[in-house]
């Protein structure tokens, strides 16, 4: 009977994803046992004692017996399962204390997660394998809620305040993430990637920000070049939200055809737009503000790892 | 018992007989008519108590979060008076509205007797004493307007929030005119309804066999009273 | 009570009334300003079936727009932000001016003094200033959507609902003005209840409908002003910024969901109740049995009202309340399972050895058994807090409550516009294609609604837009199953309206009911009853009479 738990439940991705897991199929069978206990009568009666010219039924008002059993009964079973719920839920209540913490800032529409060491990143987050980790969450805007379907845990996350939720990853590879608490127009791309690996490589991830992007600069497949990289860089951080490609003007400028040209500041001045403006552009935002546009372009100071920066500079000049 | 009008009949369908003016065809009796409309005021007293009730909760929550500047807020709803700070327009304006309420019992109980006269006497003084609430409402409010002490985006005042940034005062003055706003609009609603009742009672409308909605607007205004005399303390006695 | 069979059946041999409430009086007026009863009962019935139809409309539009992951309906492109909208204004249409007043106002309006043996409602008067009450209210809703829709979720949690631009300050001026039409209407039943039952008619003697309506009156006025002042504060909020609910002023998100739920919860037991109130009436009479366990089934009906109001928290379990107040409202919770399951079981042993047809009504009924089961049994692993924490926010609960909301509600709901039928218009509809339509419903229903259940277990959450492509084929099928259920009400549209082609000649009762709407004609005279009815037998009692009359 597992293939019905793998058809209905996500990859279990922690030893409390089994145990929601066992939880969870019980309550359903217990379900399907109590669905036709109700539906087969519901449809049996109906045909066993169909309508038939004069008959008199029983006057049957009551049956103390019988209605003591089936509201004691069911009130036995309910406190059963509340004690079960109970149990497991203590369990995700409560953070070891030697769990690693990342600190969660929440807005509208990504994820800004920190390391304990300082290091920052954005909607792709990294984890070692087999320890606990800890995350302490607030938002900058409105609710959101931070769900991982395979840890099976989820809790929303409040401005103004810190709310927190735990697990222990066992399963390699990635597990997805998606904002669950209904968060304005982008909600439902407010998403990300959790990867869980092995020390080795979440050591190579703290460093340098994982392997994925060496395939894009080694010139091994010309498929993958540093443009591409910037591009896939340019959604996942969440340039996207400000910046369109295609030239319509949003939040911020258009990165069609800037490469090279001049870009007229709010100054009055003019400059060129070449790499070093780009980058500036990126680690300072506030040096320089494009005419016709607000300073509310955030820092993304070590929020970009140099590959995420050298592949972003790429891919804007690729943008003729 | 007078028999100027109609006595009314205990029955159980139509006949020919004599009906109340008032008795509406549905009730059997108007006994029947008069139990189950007060029974409908009851229920919608009810209503009335978990509305304010909402307001006193989210009240009670709010001065948990600021305790400090909630305490100090309060200060601004008293006068000084002789060198001392005391709250004088929130106290004359519960002995006004205790007053009324004595007024209105005034009238219901002449109705009940056949004094018409008296009848639209006391309720005429219930709605000077209700307009008398009203004005010294304005004069405070007009006060606080003059001082900046606003709902919360509107706050204005030289206070302990604006210096420190926190939203005590605001919030505290948000609360006070919406939960005194809401009681003031009960009293508006409760002076169109008594003015409509001392019109019917001059008209001669009212007697012993039928002084229904004098009773019940009666029991509304009680309502009104003792929603003040539970927003009194907590506003204006709390130091 | 011998069940009477053939249609022009008369009791008693009384001539049928040329004048009944319908065509007593004509013209505009006569129905604008009407204090009937049975008259304000039909407007709502057309009001409500109205704002059915709108909300239903905005569902078909929410599904198509899930059909694939390219979001276009018939060609145009569906944004993110109309989609939320889409399912804001679905929620709210339902949920406010549909759900809670439709059996209230329609249903119960029209039978339930006639079930007591009165003239009418205890305060006709403001039965029908409840009516206009919620057509105010409709008119403000719809003009919000006219004038720049919401997009908060029919819940309108704060910080969101507070800053984002959109009409919600209208929108939640209309759900306060709406929430006074049902207060005073639930203030109406109650009087009602309390003072205008016939002579010999004692609490227990009453129809099991009233049990359930008198429940589902308490809930409306001692929870709906709650609602009124959260409105209130919310409005407040975002106009003046009093700092209640936005934590950048001070104020607390969380403490708006409190306020919210307050109400909201006790207001699904305003939707469920009624339903149950149907079913009680459907399953005796159909089985032609006495209900079993009365007394049972009428405690649990209030049982369910008082326990609604101390289960809120269960909305809330990963909002961030303290963790005492989690598992205070998970055990609760429990609690309020139970009266439900009661019932349940007591309209299962009803039908046991009892002499079952199926008609229409009937069909509805045990759809209603099954899907409520469904419904009642996946409330259980929301209210378990281990597996709450995964399913809370995904589809697994937009599944388990349309289950009760519609498949349950809506699907009494039906059963009972069928039942009542014959009594209102007069006119008896096509059974066989009756029985059809409820077929198709059910099947329509849970192709729709169960792969929502597996969307939400396997992590899709709740007011999504997008989705991972595994989930595809779920949404395909959710969303042919929306058709389903479209069909099955277009039928029934076309079938109760094909009736009012014939001429008013249904027997005074059909069905051999034993409640005292089946003693007067079909339609009902204006005044209900020719002779004031007097109680003479307990409720459903289908024990042949030692002397027939």
């Amino acid at each position: 009977m597992d293939w019905l738990r793998v058809w209905m439940m996500p990859p279990q991705g922690s030893e409390f994803a089994k145990e929601i897991d066992f939880v969870y199929m019980a309550l359903f069978w217990l379900s399907v046992v109590l669905f036709f206990m109700i539906a087969v009568p519901s449809v049996y009666f109906p045909w066993r004692y169909r309508f038939k010219r004069g008959r008199v039924t029983p006057h049957q008002t009551h049956n103390t017996t019988l209605e003591v059993l089936w509201t004691v009964g069911p009130l036995v079973l309910c406190v059963g399962i509340f004690f079960w719920g109970l149990n497991g839920w203590m369990k995700y209540a409560v953070a070891p204390g030697e769990a690693m913490e990342i600190s969660v800032t929440a807005k509208q529409w990504l994820w800004q997660f920190e390391y304990p060491d300082g290091s920052r990143t954005i909607n792709d987050i990294h984890v070692p394998v087999n320890k606990p980790v800890k995350f302490t969450m607030t938002s900058e805007d409105v609710l959101h809620d931070f769900y991982v379907p395979d840890m099976r845990v989820k809790h929303d996350i409040i401005p103004g305040r810190y709310t927190q939720i735990w697990f222990t990853p066992t399963v390699l590879g990635k597990h997805n993430f998606t904002c669950a608490e209904y968060c304005g127009k982008d909600h439902s791309g407010m998403k990300g990637f959790l990867t869980v690996d092995n020390d080795a490589d979440f050591a190579k991830w703290m460093e340098t920000g994982g392997t994925e992007w060496e395939d894009y600069f080694n010139g091994k497949d010309p498929t993958k070049t540093p443009a591409d990289w910037g591009k896939i860089t340019y959604e996942r951080v969440g340039c996207n939200s400000c910046h369109t490609t295609d030239g319509t003007k949003s939040k911020g400028p258009s990165w069609k055809g800037v490469y090279g040209s001049m870009v007229e500041l709010n100054n009055g001045t003019s400059v060129l737009a070449d790499e070093a403006y780009i980058r500036e552009s990126m680690l300072s935002p506030q040096a320089k503000i494009v005419k016709g546009f607000d300073p509310i372009m955030p820092t993304f100071q070590g929020l970009l790892k140099p590959n995420q920066q050298n592949g972003l500079v790429a891919y804007i000049e690729s943008l003729k | 018992m007078s028999t100027t009008t109609t006595d009314v009949q205990s029955h159980g369908g139509h006949g020919d007989h004599e009906h109340n003016p008032y008795h509406q065809h549905h009730f059997t009796t108007m006994e029947q008519q008069f139990d189950t409309s007060k029974l409908g005021m009851w229920l919608f007293i009810v209503t009335e108590i978990l509305l304010f009730g909402g307001l006193f909760v989210g009240f009670g929550l709010m001065q948990h979060q600021y305790p400090r500047e909630f305490i100090e807020a309060h200060e601004h709803l008293k006068q000084v008076i002789g060198g001392h700070l005391m709250p004088l327009y929130g106290s004359v304006n519960t002995i006004v509205l205790l007053i009324s309420s004595w007024t209105m019992v005034m009238g219901v109980n002449a109705a009940q007797t056949n004094q018409q006269k008296k009848t639209v006497r006391f309720l005429v003084l219930t709605i000077i004493l209700a307009c008398v609430f009203l004005v010294i409402k304005y004069v405070e409010y007009s006060h606080k307007f003059h001082d900046g002490l606003l709902p919360g985006i509107f706050y204005a005042h030289q206070s302990e929030d604006l210096i420190k940034g926190t939203h005590g005062y605001a919030t505290f003055f948000a609360f006070y005119f919406m939960m005194t706003g809401l009681h003031g609009i009960h009293v508006i609603v409760g002076i169109v309804l008594l003015s409509w009742l001392a019109i019917r009672a001059k008209r001669g409308d009212f007697n012993s066999d039928y002084y229904t909605p004098i009773d019940l607007v009666g029991l509304y205004w009680h309502v009104v009273d003792m929603i003040w005399i539970y927003l009194f303390p907590l506003y204006y006695l709390i130091s | 009570m011998e069940p009477a069979v053939t249609s022009g059946a008369r009791i008693g041999d009384r001539p049928r009334p040329k004048k009944n409430y319908l065509n007593e009086t004509k013209g505009f007026k006569s129905w604008a300003l009407t204090v009937d009863h049975k008259r304000i009962g039909i407007m709502y019935l057309i009001g409500t079936l109205t704002a059915f139809l709108l909300g239903g409309i905005f569902a078909l539009l929410v599904r198509l727009t899930l059909l694939t992951p390219a979001h276009k309906i018939f060609g145009m492109q569906v944004t993110a932000e109309t989609y939320n909208r889409f399912f804001t204004l679905h929620g709210a249409v339902m949920v406010f001016l549909f759900i809670i007043p439709s059996i209230p106002g329609s249903l119960t309006n029209f039978v339930l003094p006639l079930m007591l043996g009165a003239k009418d409602v205890a305060f006709p008067r403001l039965n029908l200033a409840s009516f206009y009450l919620w057509i105010v209210g409709a008119v403000m809703a719809i003009s919000s959507m006219i004038i720049g829709a919401v997009d908060t979720g029919w819940t309108f949690y704060t910080p969101y609902s507070t800053t984002t631009s959109g009409t919600v300050t209208l929108m939640t001026a209309a759900v306060f003005v709406l929430g006074f039409s049902s207060i005073f209407t639930g203030l109406n039943f109650i009087a009602t209840v309390h003072k205008l039952r016939a002579p010999g008619m004692g609490w227990f003697d009453m129809p099991l409908f009233v049990w359930g309506m008198y429940s589902t009156a308490l809930i409306q006025i001692l929870a709906t002003p709650v609602l009124g002042i959260t409105l209130v504060l919310l409005m407040l909020e975002r106009v003046f910024q009093i700092g209640i609910f936005d934590s950048r002023i001070g104020g607390d998100p969380v403490l708006f969901q409190h306020f919210f739920w307050f109400y909201s919860h006790p207001a699904v037991y305003i939707m469920i109740l009624p339903g149950m109130a149907i079913i009680s009436e459907l399953i005796p009479t159909f089985s032609r049995k006495t209900i079993f366990g009365y007394r049972a089934i009428a405690y649990a009906s209030v049982s369910l009202a008082l326990v609604s109001f101390i289960v809120w928290g269960h909305h809330m379990f990963v909002a961030g309340q303290s963790e005492l107040a989690t598992v205070v409202f998970s055990a609760l919770t429990f609690l309020v399972a139970i009266p439900s399951g009661v019932k349940v079981f007591n309209w299962l042993t009803t039908m046991y050895q009892g002499n079952i047809s199926l008609e229409t009504p009937m069909l509805y009924a045990i759809s209603f058994l099954m899907l409520f089961a469904i419904g009642g049994l996946t409330g259980i692993f929301l209210g378990t807090l281990s597996t709450d924490v995964h399913l809370t926010d995904t589809y697994f609960v937009v599944a388990h409550f349309h289950y009760v909301m519609m498949g349950s509600t809506v699907t009494a709901f039906i059963g009972g516009l069928y039942y009542w039928w014959p009594k209102m218009t007069g006119r008896m509809y096509n059974e066989r294609w009756g029985q059809v339509t409820a077929v198709i419903w059910f099947i329509g229903f849970n192709a729709t609604f169960l792969p929502q259940f597996i969307l939400g277990s396997r992590g899709m959450p709740r007011r999504y837009y997008n989705y991972l492509d595994q989930f595809q084929p779920l949404h395909v099928f959710s969303t042919v199953g929306s058709w389903i259920i479209g069909l099955s009400l277009f039928m029934t549209a076309a079938v109760l309206l094909a009736s009012l082609r014939k001429p008013a000649d249904a027997p005074d009762n059909p069905w051999g009911g034993t409640t005292l709407e089946w003693q007067t004609s079909s339609p009902p005279i204006t005044h209900n009853f020719e002779e004031q009815p007097v109680l003479e037998h307990e409720p459903y009692d289908y024990r042949p009479k030692a002397v027939t009359h």
